[in-house]
């Protein structure tokens, strides 16, 4: 089989997925916002109206507005950018650590892996949330220092994963062979094994995206997420928190928005996995 | 099983170093060190605190000899003075919070195990059913709503509105007039929406995991033989899949200490429990230096201990683990 009908057939397989394919429609609907945030709400998120503090959701603010008055329905499209942002850089800045760990691991053996993955197990002794709020903790809670906070305490799992590829991948025929033809170490490593480890760094990737959204709402609730005024959807629910008895609409849609985002990432990425390996259905 | 246990913790200490490394990183991270930064940030560093603060961390001296001093210091447990008022040692204040935040994360493993496990089994045994798919929604639920949301959500239903389960802290004030079955009852009551909430939350893990092992577990010759000789399936099962599927588990309880401990953070924090997690939440908004990276070291050492639990746990259970007995 050639590799464009492998490719063919898994997305066929992903298709037939219910569950996957909603979880899927919802991410795209939630990039779409996210993409083209002044077409589903005309306000400015950050535009403060203290005549309409708390007002539930009418025609002119669909979702309400917020505790400075300002339109709930902006907030959470212009938030929209903000969370999934965060997801997204955080879990490329862990992959690309955890490949590059993984690849050297793998591919080097030997003292290097026992070395590299030594390490991993250290990072693995830390509580996440414990090692996250400490580093914020010293260097302030700006967007990007959270999505590199997240990041460098994310990638332990793809290190591994990329181990394991790289360690049966680079006994096998095809990886003599290009080294025969004369293929380099770094070209061995990248356009040889790295194309074939990423279906399993897909999944993962998946659900670490899913995973860098809720410790980003998780550290807003605590006060040191990403910082208002720049809405997202953590810190928009934690506005809301404070208000959930007077203004149930403030903490039902950013809620919502990170469970049904969460959600997909989660039901999109089992259906990656049943879908790539059709042996491992419903691991 | 004496020798494996040692030998399992001796391969420990390197990762001890390597824990002590990072936090002394992590410290050694700020702009402007330990000192820059405490005083810039936290309001309460005095001149007199400064002095105190470079006496510490020994800051005239080069940067091995300040790291071979931070090693022995943690190897006594000792980790300075707190920066809040009270101005105790960290240790004593961490010390006292530990059996809280033990016992109700030990409480939230078993709960998840008791619940998970046999979820994954129904699950594997019925693939692709009705239950199974309901189980999956339901569980990957409890992974992705927020936790601090829908704490707040079933703290309002049932605190406020329905007034059936107290939202704060551990015990009642009358607690201590209480006879000891009201006493029992009392604590028990502090502790089931954190409980739940700490439950549903790490169902996916164990359940997806139990399932997978499960479906594996389903398709060996063993468990054909054991249909094949006429052996009902609930004995298959039961007896023969179940108890090959749950050994790796044991290993996934261990490997759950570290989000459980974390997650304590947000749990204690709006339940007003007086835990490690609300000590780090406390120490962290106040940016007590010296209490932050003895929790941050006491988590990882606990987590180390967690791990070790589980393999020699696992070792236990499993008679084919070599545990050094036969060489």
């Amino acid at each position: 089989m050639t590799a464009h009908s492998i490719f063919r057939e898994t997305l066929r397989r992903l298709a037939r997925n219910p569950l996957a394919m909603a979880g899927g429609a919802v991410i795209l609907f939630f990039f779409v916002l996210a993409l083209f945030p002044s077409v589903f709400s005309g306000h400015d998120p950050n535009r403060i109206d203290i005549l309409k503090i708390l007002a539930s959701p009418s025609e002119s603010h669909p979702l309400g507005t917020d505790d400075l008055g300002r339109d709930v329905l902006a907030r959470m499209v212009h938030g929209a950018r903000i969370s999934l942002s965060v997801g997204f850089v955080a879990e490329s800045i862990a992959i690309g650590i955890g490949l590059v760990i993984g690849l050297l691991a793998g591919y080097y053996g030997g003292r290097v892996d026992s070395v590299l993955m030594r390490f991993v197990d250290i990072m693995l002794c830390f509580p996440t949330f414990f090692l996250i709020l400490a580093v914020i903790a010293f260097i302030g809670p700006s967007i990007w220092n959270i999505m590199f906070i997240i990041g460098v305490t994310g990638w332990m799992g793809v290190a591994r994963l990329v181990r394991a590829e790289t360690l049966s991948l680079k006994e096998r025929d095809f990886i003599s062979a290009a080294r025969a033809q004369g293929a380099g170490t770094g070209r061995i490593m990248f356009r040889h094994i790295l194309p074939n480890t990423l279906a399993p760094i897909l999944v993962a990737a998946t659900l670490g995206v899913a995973g860098a959204i809720l410790v980003e709402s998780g550290l807003s609730f605590l006060g040191i997420g990403v910082q208002p005024p720049t809405p997202s959807w953590g810190n928009i629910l934690t506005a809301g928190k404070d208000n959930i008895e007077f203004a149930w609409w403030l903490s039902l849609y950013p809620g919502l928005a990170i469970f049904l985002t969460v959600l997909g990432y989660n039901l999109l990425g089992e259906g990656i996995r049943d879908a790539v390996d059709p042996r491992l259905k419903g691991r | 099983m004496y020798r494996y246990i040692v030998r399992r913790v001796l391969i420990s200490v390197p990762l001890l170093i390597g824990i002590s490394l990072i936090t002394f990183g992590v410290i050694n991270m700020a702009p402007g060190g330990p000192i820059g930064i405490s005083s810039d940030l936290n309001p309460k560093a005095t001149a007199e605190y400064r002095e105190r603060l470079k006496a510490y961390y020994g800051l005239d001296r080069p940067i091995y000899v300040r790291y071979g001093q931070w090693l022995g210091r943690m190897a006594v447990l000792d980790f300075g003075d707190s920066f809040s008022p009270d101005g105790r040692k960290v240790w004593d204040k961490i010390r006292e919070r530990i059996p809280v935040t033990l016992s109700i994360n030990l409480l939230s493993m078993a709960t998840i195990f008791l619940i998970a496990v046999p979820i994954g089994i129904y699950s594997a045994v019925r693939k692709g059913s009705l239950f199974d798919r309901i189980a999956t929604v339901t569980v990957f639920t409890g992974f992705a709503v927020p936790t601090f949301w829908l704490a707040l959500l079933l703290m309002i239903l049932f605190g406020v509105h329905l007034g059936w389960l107290p939202i704060s802290g551990l015990v009642s004030l009358e607690h201590d007039s209480l006879p000891l079955a009201g006493r029992v009852a009392d604590r028990a009551k502090h502790l089931v929406l954190p409980i739940f909430l700490a439950g549903f939350g790490g169902l996916a893990g164990i359940s997806r995991y139990m399932r997978s092992n499960m479906l594996e577990v389903i398709r060996q010759d063993y468990v054909a033989t054991a249909r094949a000789k006429g052996l009902p399936e609930r004995k298959v099962v039961f007896r023969h899949a179940m108890r090959n599927a749950l050994l790796p588990v044991i290993t996934i309880l261990g490997l759950s200490v570290p989000d459980l401990l974390g997650g304590s953070v947000i749990f204690e924090t709006i339940f007003a429990i007086p835990g490690m997690g609300q000590l780090f939440y406390q120490g962290v908004m106040s940016r007590d230096y010296p209490l932050i990276m003895g929790i941050l070291t006491i988590g990882a050492f606990l987590t180390l201990l967690g791990n070790i639990l589980a393999d020699v746990g696992y070792a236990l259970a499993d008679p084919r683990i070599n545990t050094g007995r036969t060489g």
